[in-house]
Formats: structure tokens, C-alpha cells, sequence
């Protein structure tokens, strides 16, 4: 075999930081939005979606030149950069808005991820050919941008993957992804955006030399404005409350009484 | 919360659980607890420690896979092939080790290398440190620690074992060590020990300690002047507990830490504040386990048509030793955090920066000592809580907290009692007179 001449493979994984999943969410007093002092932690798709990452470099050795992550997010978002970073991958890009600011909707994310492909192509002459990014965030699992951002690039997407064959030479994927009742196959062409679901990989633990080596790989950190982004949420947030409280059932000792208790209740035979 | 979470967990995020609040840690800190939970819990569960409790079997995978995820080295500097980390990082690597329920065995299999090592650190020769580190960080050599003796207890000054200082039969200066220590733990899995010895008689010097000296020494099973006896012990059966006697064993005399005899007691004070540190973190660890472990027992037993949890005889004493585990996670973490900072202050007095606001030894002393203290007996109270919540169950070895709950007595007695802790603090800060 010749060593091929082709461009080796740059992946991109957005990751978001969110309440850690642990955390019973309670909604403020004022009503407008829940309660964020908590413990926060990476998003758990996007944790999948960074191990899927490192996974597909151990697999493919030679051909991924480089796994770069990305958050959007305030301040404290540094924090799963590093710990991305401690994962295994190589650098990191920090766009950040202020504490005060309201947490940004999936199509301004979309917007800014586009924006970042499109700079790293043009600007660091690293283009990116897949996108592993969480099939959606735990906080408010719209669950939106890994497909809006496939649709900005006008790239192919795979949703919810369960297993990810990276062919790199000849620039494609099978993907498994998760579809009710079953899976699906899809193959596509890089470049291209996947979605994880909970069944892609267990993610591992960081060992400690790759937490001390994460805290000096580098982290770019950029604002909105640099890449002529505009976070501002096209949505009002108008009030926002806890679920109302289930009523307390009854328990019923013979079908005939369940039976009874239905039509009571007004329910019909078909 | 996503729904499309809470109907499958995935097991990633199930190893991370715990009940301890974790404001105010740092990230490296979080970074370390999170990935040790990880490790231990996926590699390590609890299945693991029971039957190695009750075979009464070494650890040795979990060991290696600590040290192969390159924490053994957490508190000594990159050149050893350390992290360059300090004693507050090391606490939390502890814990987080018993608290992912291998407990006291868990943490006992490598508390020494990380320990141990610190006096080596500050004290050791260049040649001693660059043989010994690098192989205790990278696993492929452990050390033991022995310093208790049957004949001296506590009072580590009226210990008997002797290194005397000879003429070889290869002419090559030697120690010739006679003598006897026990509690010694892991000594039958470690490949060196250090030791500590008297090298004068006492009334020879002009002070006590002056008499002592710290070794470090390779453990040639091959010389007939070393036996060890296993030692059938309550807890933390994985991990042994020896007798170890030495008649006229051989090391040779650049064994000895240090180069000059006589400091060994101020060698081993050194690293002590530290030990009581780290014991603190252990303690902590298990007192959580237990705790969350009765916790969720008492949320899911029935008895009388409602979970056990309902009555407050059960649910209250569980709260309170969250309430007391808190607090002595606070006092632990402070003292770690001293001990740190005024060896910090030491590194950069040393090069003719004062930090005056840095602790005292003495300060460090007795933060260390208070902190030892309180988690000790709030994890044997959360672990005594654990085994009554769980009815006769609490008696079963398949449900860990009778494992736990033997293992919570070590922390109350090792490697400083309680009552000698509460004479520290009667002297040092009530201004006491001493009783002993
Ligand atoms: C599981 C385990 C592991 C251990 N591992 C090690 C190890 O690796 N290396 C090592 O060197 N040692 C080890 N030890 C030993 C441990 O450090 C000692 O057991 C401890 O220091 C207590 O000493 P002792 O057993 O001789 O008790 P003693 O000194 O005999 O004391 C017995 C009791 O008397 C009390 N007492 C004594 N003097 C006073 C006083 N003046 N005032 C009030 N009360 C007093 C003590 O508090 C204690 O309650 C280990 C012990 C255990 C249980």
C-alpha cells in the first residue's frame, strides 16, 4: 500500500454545559426559569459524543488529525472543556457569553457551530469533516441543533447513533442510529453530523496524567461577536412552573370494579 | 429533567453518584473525584471487595489499575512521574477510593505509596528518589509503613528495634536491623519498607528522638532474618496485617533517609499531618457510602405498608450523620488545605520568601488532628446506623455495610487514638498540663 496522499480527518464535538442529571430541578421563585445554582456538570450525550470521538482516533489511528471541542456558554462552561479535554481531546474553543445573559435557543447554537466549521476551514486550514454532538441537552432537551446544524451546512446527519463505522480513507460512515421500534442503517458521505444516543459507548474515566496534561491544551476563547453571532433568543420566556401535582389514585380490588370506575369516569368501548 | 434519562439510566452517570455536596472543591479536585468514582465503581464494584474480604485476598488488580491510571503519584512532582499535586488532591483520591465502596481495604492496599513517600520526598537522597519513586508511581514496587511495635505502642520512643551500623563481608558498610514490628500493613506484598529504628540507646542522646532513624528498606525475603506472620484481624481482611522480624537482617547502609541518623523522628512527624489527612478523607468515604447505602435501603424497604424511611427513629439518625459527614468534610478539607499552604511556604521560605501568613506546624498539627478525629467518629456512627437500618440484613455480608461497619474501626484507632488526639488538643490548644 502507498501511504495515501488524502487529508486526515478533523472532528468536531460541541458540548454544552447543564445541571448535573443527579440534580432534582426546581423551578425559581420568580417563575422565570428554574433554579441554577446547582451542581452542573457536561451535558451526558455530549460526554458520549466526546468518548465517540476519542473511540473512532484509537480505531482509525493515523487518519484523525485532530479532535477540537466546543461550548457555548457562560464563564463556568471552561469547566467541561477540561474535562473534555482530560478525555482525550486535543483542543478546545470557549464561546462565552455572560452569567446574565439567557441561555441562547438551538438555532443560534446551529448558527454558531456553522460559523466555527466555517472558520476553521478558512481561517486555520482545518476543515472539519464530522460532527459528534449529543442527540440533545438534559436542561431543556429541545433536542434540535445537531439536526439544524446539518441543515445550515447542508450536510448528511445521522440521529441517535448507536454505532458509528468511520470509514476514513473513503470518507464515509455507517451509522446505526435508534428509530422507534428498532434501528436503522444509514451510510453517508463525510462531511457529515451524528447524533448519540445512550447505547454508543460507555464513557471512560480521565486518568490523572490526562488531567494534569488537559489543563495545557490550548482553549480559544471567543466572544459571539467574533463570528458576527447574535445569541439574543427569538423566544420570550413569559413564566415558567413546576408540573401541577398528580392527584393520588385509588386502588380498585377487581376488574369489574376497574371496569365501573371507567364509565363512571366517562370512558367508552371503541 | 429529561425524561428520556430517568427511564435508563446510563451507567456512567450511576458511578458518580453520591451524597456528599461538592461546593467550593476546586476542578482539578472534581476532575480526580469523578474519574476515581469511575474507575472504581466500573472496574472495582463492591462484588469484588466482598470476596476479596472474605478470602482474605490482595488486591493486586485494583493496585494496578490505580497505578496504571497514574494516581499513585498524585502528591509527588512530575520529575518522579507524579502529578506535582498536594495533600488536599490526595484526600480526595482517597476518599473517593473508599467511597466508591472498597472502603478502609480499598484505600489501605495503597495508602502507604502515596504517604510514604512524601518524607521520602523532602528528606531522601537524590539516588534513593529517583530509584524508589518512579517505581512505586508506576505500580511495578509497593512499600509498607512500619512504625508501631508491640512492645512500644504509642509511645513511639521507647520503640526496640535496633539498626546498627557495621563493617559488611564485602566491605561495603551495612545496617544489621533486629527486631520486631507489627501492624505493619501490606508487608506481605511490598517489595520495601520503612522503617523506623533506634540507632543509639536512649540514654545516650540528648533528647529521645534523637536516638531514632528512618529506613528505607528493600524487603529480601531470601535473608533468613526476615519472617512475617499474618496477623487474623476484624476488617479490611483483603489486606494484610503482619508481624514482621527481623534478626540480623541486612540493608545496605544507603538505606539509611537522609544520610545522617538521628532524624528519623523528625522525618516521620514530617509526613504525619498528612497520614492524619488522608485518614480523615478515608473515613469520610466510607461514612458516605454507608449513609447513602442506608439511605436508599430505608426509601425501598416496606414493613407495616410504608417504606422503613417514614418513621423518623430510622430517617433522623441517618440525617444527622449527614449533617455531622458534612461538617467533617469541611474540617478535613481545611486541614488539607493548611497542611498545603505552609508547605508552600516551606518550598518558597526556602528560597527567601516569607509567607507570614501561612500556618504554624503546630496549627497544621491540630486542624489535622481535630479533622482525623471527627470523621472518624461520624463514620463509624454512619456505618453503625447503616448495619440497624438494615434490620438482619444489616448482618449480611451481600449487602457491604457489616463489611463497612468492621472496617469503621480502623480510623478510630490508626495510626493515632482517639484519646492521644484528645491529649494533643488538651495540651497544644486548651493549655493543659500532660497525663502521660
Ligand atoms: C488495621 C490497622 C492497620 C495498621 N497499619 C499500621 C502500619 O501500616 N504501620 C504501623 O506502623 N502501624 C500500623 N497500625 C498500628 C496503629 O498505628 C496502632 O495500633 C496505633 O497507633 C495504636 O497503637 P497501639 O495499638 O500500640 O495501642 P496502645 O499504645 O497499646 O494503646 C492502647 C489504648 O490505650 C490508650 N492510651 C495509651 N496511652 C494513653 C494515654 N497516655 N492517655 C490516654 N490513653 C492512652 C490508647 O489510646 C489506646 O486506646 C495499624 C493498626 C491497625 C488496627
Amino acid at each position: 500500500m502507498h501511504p495515501t496522499s488524502a487529508r486526515l480527518l478533523n472532528i468536531l464535538v460541541p458540548i454544552k454545559r447543564t445541571i448535573d442529571y443527579a440534580v432534582k430541578i426546581r423551578v425559581n421563585p420568580q417563575n422565570t426559569g428554574v433554579d441554577t445554582n446547582v451542581k452542573h456538570s457536561m451535558n451526558p450525550f455530549d460526554e458520549i459524543a466526546v468518548e465517540e470521538a476519542i473511540r473512532q482516533r484509537e480505531r482509525n489511528k493515523d487518519a484523525i488529525k485532530s479532535i477540537k471541542v466546543v461550548s457555548i456558554g457562560p464563564p463556568k462552561a471552561s469547566e467541561v472543556i477540561r474535562s473534555a479535554l482530560a478525555m482525550g481531546a486535543d483542543s478546545g474553543i470557549h464561546v462565552e457569553y455572560p452569567d446574565s445573559a439567557p441561555s441562547p435557543e438551538p438555532l443560534a447554537i446551529a448558527k454558531t457551530l456553522k460559523a466555527i466549521i466555517e472558520r476553521e476551514a478558512k481561517e486555520k486550514n482545518a476543515p472539519i469533516d464530522l460532527v459528534i454532538l449529543g442527540k440533545q441537552a438534559i436542561d431543556d432537551d429541545a433536542g434540535q441543533t445537531g439536526q439544524m446544524l446539518a441543515g445550515l451546512l447542508g450536510w448528511g446527519q445521522a440521529t441517535y447513533a448507536s454505532k458509528v463505522e468511520l470509514d476514513a480513507s473513503g470518507k464515509s460512515a455507517n451509522v446505526t442510529t435508534e428509530i422507534d421500534g428498532g434501528s436503522q442503517q444509514l451510510k453517508g458521505q463525510l462531511p457529515m453530523v451524528i447524533t448519540t444516543d445512550l447505547r454508543l459507548n460507555e464513557p471512560r474515566y480521565a486518568s490523572l496524567p490526562n488531567i494534569m496534561k488537559a489543563k495545557k491544551k490550548p482553549v480559544e476563547k471567543l466572544s459571539p461577536s467574533d463570528l458576527g453571532i447574535d445569541l439574543t433568543p427569538l423566544l420570550e420566556t413569559i413564566r415558567i412552573s413546576e408540573p401541577a401535582k398528580r392527584q393520588a389514585g385509588a386502588k380498585v380490588e377487581t376488574v369489574e370494579e376497574l371496569v365501573a370506575k371507567l364509565k363512571e369516569a366517562g370512558f367508552k368501548a371503541a | 429533567m429529561s425524561r428520556l434519562l430517568t427511564s435508563a439510566t446510563p451507567r456512567h452517570l450511576a458511578r458518580t453518584r453520591t451524597l456528599m455536596t461538592t461546593t467550593s472543591f476546586t476542578p482539578t479536585q472534581l476532575s480526580i473525584r469523578h474519574s476515581i468514582l469511575s474507575l472504581c465503581r466500573t472496574k472495582f464494584p463492591n462484588s469484588y471487595w466482598r470476596e476479596a474480604d472474605q478470602t482474605s485476598s490482595d488486591p493486586t488488580s485494583f493496585h494496578a489499575a490505580i497505578a496504571s491510571a497514574g494516581f499513585l503519584g498524585i502528591a509527588l512532582p512530575e520529575s518522579y512521574g507524579g502529578a506535582g499535586l498536594g495533600i488536599s488532591e490526595a484526600t480526595m483520591m482517597m476518599q473517593s477510593i473508599a467511597e466508591s465502596g472498597a472502603g478502609m481495604a480499598g484505600a489501605q492496599a495503597i495508602h502507604a505509596n502515596v504517604y510514604a513517600t512524601q518524607p521520602l520526598l523532602k528528606f531522601a537522597s537524590e539516588e534513593m528518589k529517583s530509584e524508589v519513586l518512579p517505581r512505586i508511581v508506576d505500580g511495578s514496587e509497593r512499600v509498607c509503613f512500619g512504625v508501631t511495635e508491640p512492645g512500644a505502642g504509642l509511645d513511639t520512643m521507647s520503640l526496640r528495634t535496633t539498626a546498627v551500623r557495621q563493617m559488611g563481608e564485602d566491605g561495603e558498610e551495612v545496617y544489621r536491623i533486629s527486631g520486631q514490628k507489627v501492624w505493619t500493613t501490606c508487608a506481605h506484598v511490598a517489595d520495601r519498607i520503612i522503617l523506623l529504628a533506634r540507632t543509639s540507646p536512649r540514654e545516650a542522646v540528648s533528647k529521645p528522638s534523637a536516638a531514632l532513624s528512618l529506613f528505607c528498606i528493600p524487603l529480601d525475603r531470601t535473608q533468613e532474618g526476615l519472617t512475617m506472620r499474618r496477623i487474623p484481624k476484624m476488617g479490611g481482611r483483603a489486606v494484610d496485617a503482619a508481624e514482621v522480624f527481623f534478626t540480623d537482617y541486612t540493608a545496605h547502609a544507603s538505606c539509611l533517609i537522609g544520610g545522617v541518623e538521628g532524624k528519623g523522628w523528625e522525618i516521620v512527624t514530617h509526613g504525619m499531618n498528612a497520614e492524619r489527612c488522608l485518614l480523615a478523607g478515608e473515613a469520610l468515604g466510607l461514612g458516605y457510602a454507608a449513609l447513602e447505602r442506608a439511605a436508599s435501603y430505608a426509601k425501598e424497604r416496606e414493613v407495616f405498608g410504608r417504606p422503613i424511611g417514614k418513621n423518623q427513629g430510622i430517617a433522623h439518625p441517618l440525617a444527622e450523620a449527614w449533617i455531622r459527614l458534612e461538617a467533617a468534610k469541611l474540617a478535613t478539607y481545611h486541614a488539607a488545605r493548611m497542611y498545603d499552604e505552609s508547605t508552600a511556604s516551606e518550598a518558597s521560605s526556602a528560597v527567601g520568601q516569607q509567607d507570614v501568613d501561612a500556618p504554624t506546624q503546630k496549627e497544621v498539627g491540630v486542624a489535622a488532628n481535630s479533622a482525623k478525629y471527627l470523621a472518624a467518629e461520624v463514620a463509624f456512627a454512619a456505618c453503625e446506623r447503616a448495619v440497624l437500618t438494615h434490620g438482619g440484613m444489616g448482618y449480611a455480608v451481600e449487602y457491604d455495610v457489616e463489611r463497612w461497619f468492621r472496617e469503621s474501626l480502623v480510623p478510630r484507632i490508626a495510626p493515632v487514638s482517639r484519646e492521644m488526639i484528645l491529649n494533643f488538643v488538651g495540651e497544644k490548644v486548651l493549655g493543659l498540663p500532660r497525663s502521660y
